[in-house]
């Protein structure tokens, strides 16, 4: 498009002319952007669902074919589970949490180096209108990956739900709890091997050592005091708990455990929102 | 009401852990009003503060004393209602490589509670000549397609106030001619605009009023108009191999071989001349011109005599 070049002879407004110009209001106050928020983090993740949902799906079913295959009738956990139904809720869980870490955290990372953060930052969004959107989002993918691990693992082991409201307090808590935690790496790393020092020192360890392939009650003891301190283990326990109907420890207990984890990641996520907290300077 | 008003704003960041400097103050104790409708510039070398003040303004950076307020609005205090009148223009070409231009114009606006605004975006691209790039991924987008989106993204939600921030950094004369005209009408319109440029030429072309920075404070502020008229009339202009007599080379500035002295009117001209002739200088290329911004700038920059305004704080009065 051709524009004639600008001169001081047709300079902006006169003052006169400022004065005349009709006083513009910015639009009326609405309080529900977290919507878009929300569907734009949905929509990122969606549009590389291959990535994002199908292959943890796969990286599950390889697992079972692998340790199911060559550990079956070998090994009774439980009194008559096999050992391809005790994994399953296992991987279930260690895929909701997995991803549900990674997506709140690779979607923060790659906002804060990529420099477009600044879109979001600029907008009238509160911390609170963050988290639900960014957590939101996570939940959801964890939801979808936990979901079709337990669908392709229905071609191995027969659907079981004993106490099935508890299957999904623990599947949500613990999607819940992991997308917190990936808002929270996300926020505090600036670099990507920052976030992969959180994913691959703390996430993933914490994740094999919570019993997906084992009962804690085969370690010895002192790796079964350890895993009493990992939130993780109950979680996975709680959600095994739903499908069995047994567990390691009470399904009351690790509720207490992923509740209080929950509420206090939460708490101290919405704080660092709030402040600004290596967003803001 | 002011469309932006700061008052008494710093911003000090603390010096590195064990360096033993003392607190850089990035914002010194800034205090001034824009008023509705204005075209205001904002000028300053590099480091001297504005993109730190623009990002207090926009939320992006706290002050460390003072407030600022957009329409009547605490940025703070008050951001989302601050943010709803304000449209920024970052300074650095970022984009969002997941999505295409119209999402990301979707996006911007329903983050501010304003879904189904396809009309205005549609009127947001069709101006900033991007129809055509509606669907396409803004990694395809040059870098002048890139900057026209950073403005459209900034508008989409129809503030009052507009900040740009160095936009016409890097880009083409063309597409600079195009940005200033979209902003000039913007400004007809009844928009505040706030502009920070490198280009003086722009800022004296387009703004009613500027305010000039160095480390951090405000050491001119008035109309465009006054800025000019307080600087010298005209400025001699010429090209040398030789050395400058000692009284000229105090207020002479030098470019390599090109040299400029103040000057107030014809007789003063004769004198320059007549002074540089009988130090045996030879000069070449000999022109005089009238002083403009950049005159008004780099001697205020510089602290220099010849071309120098009263002090801010008295500039800062009288407007």
């Amino acid at each position: 498009m051709n524009h004639p070049a600008v001169t001081p002879a047709d300079a902006a407004t006169t003052p006169a002319q400022a004065r005349a110009a009709p006083r513009l209001q910015a639009m009326p106050a609405r309080h529900d952007g977290w919507k878009m928020l929300l569907y734009k983090e949905v929509l990122r993740f969606w549009r590389v669902a291959l990535q994002t949902v199908v292959a943890p799906m796969l990286t599950s079913v390889l697992y079972l074919l692998i340790f199911g295959s060559v550990l079956e009738g070998h090994i009774e956990v439980y009194p008559g589970i096999g050992y391809i139904a005790f994994l399953v809720p296992g991987l279930v869980m260690m895929g909701v949490l997995q991803n549900a870490f990674a997506n709140s955290a690779s979607s923060m990372v790659q906002s804060k180096i990529m420099g477009n953060l600044v879109f979001t930052l600029l907008t009238p969004l509160s911390a609170l209108h963050w988290f639900i959107a960014y957590v939101g989002a996570s939940l959801l993918r964890g939801m979808l990956v936990g979901i079709g691990i337990y669908l392709v693992t229905l071609f191995y082991a027969p659907p079981v739900f004993r106490a099935w409201p508890w299957a999904l307090v623990f599947l949500l808590l613990g999607a819940v709890l992991m997308s917190v935690l990936g808002l929270l790496a996300g926020l505090w790393a600036d670099k990507f091997d920052q976030m992969a020092v959180f994913q691959n020192f703390i996430v993933m360890p914490m994740t094999f050592l919570a019993g997906v392939f084992y009962s804690i009650d085969s370690l010895p003891d002192i790796w079964r005091t350890v895993s009493q301190f990992n939130p993780f283990f109950y979680m996975i326990d709680g959600f095994r708990y739903g499908l069995f109907g047994v567990s390691d420890v009470s399904p009351w207990l690790s509720l207490g455990v992923a509740g209080t984890s929950v509420v206090l990641v939460s708490l101290l996520t919405l704080h660092l929102l709030k402040t600004g907290y290596r967003l803001r300077y | 009401m002011p469309a932006i008003s700061f008052q008494s704003v710093s911003k000090i960041f603390p010096p590195p852990q064990g360096s033993g400097q003392p607190p850089l103050r990035a914002v010194d104790d800034v205090s001034f009003d824009i008023e509705e409708g204005e075209f205001f510039g904002l000028l300053g070398p590099n480091g001297a503060g504005k993109t730190t003040l623009i990002s207090i303004l926009a939320g992006l950076a706290r002050a460390t004393h003072g407030r600022v307020r957009v329409h009547g609005f605490d940025v703070q205090d008050d951001f989302a209602q601050a943010r709803r009148h304000l449209g920024i223009v970052p300074q650095e070409l970022v984009f969002d490589p997941f999505f295409s231009v119209r999402e990301l114009l979707r996006f911007q606006s329903g983050y501010f509670g304003i879904f189904n605004n396809d009309d205005w975006i549609d009127e947001l691209l069709s101006s900033l000549d991007l129809t055509d790039k509606a669907a396409d991924n803004t990694r395809k987008l040059s870098g002048g397609m890139k900057r026209r989106l950073l403005v459209a993204q900034a508008l989409v939600h129809k503030p009052p106030v507009i900040v740009l921030d160095e936009p016409t950094a890097g880009v083409d004369v063309e597409l600079r001619q195009t940005l200033w005209q979209f902003v000039k009408g913007l400004n007809q319109q009844g928009h505040t605009v706030v502009l920070t440029t490198h280009y003086l030429e722009e800022a004296e072309a387009l703004c009613q009023r500027l305010a000039m920075l160095r480390n951090g404070r405000v050491i001119a502020l008035d109309r465009t108009s006054a800025l000019l008229a307080k600087a010298t009339a005209h400025a001699l202009r010429f090209k040398t191999d030789s050395a400058l007599p000692p009284a000229l080379a105090a207020k002479a500035r030098v470019t390599g071989r090109i040299v400029e002295l103040p000057a107030q009117d014809s007789a003063e001209i004769e004198r320059l001349l007549r002074v540089l002739r009988e130090a045996g200088v030879r000069v070449e290329d000999v022109e005089v011109r009238k002083a403009d911004l950049e005159d008004v700038f780099i001697d205020l920059m510089h602290d220099r005599g010849a071309w120098a305004l009263p002090p801010a704080s008295a500039v800062q009065e009288a407007a």
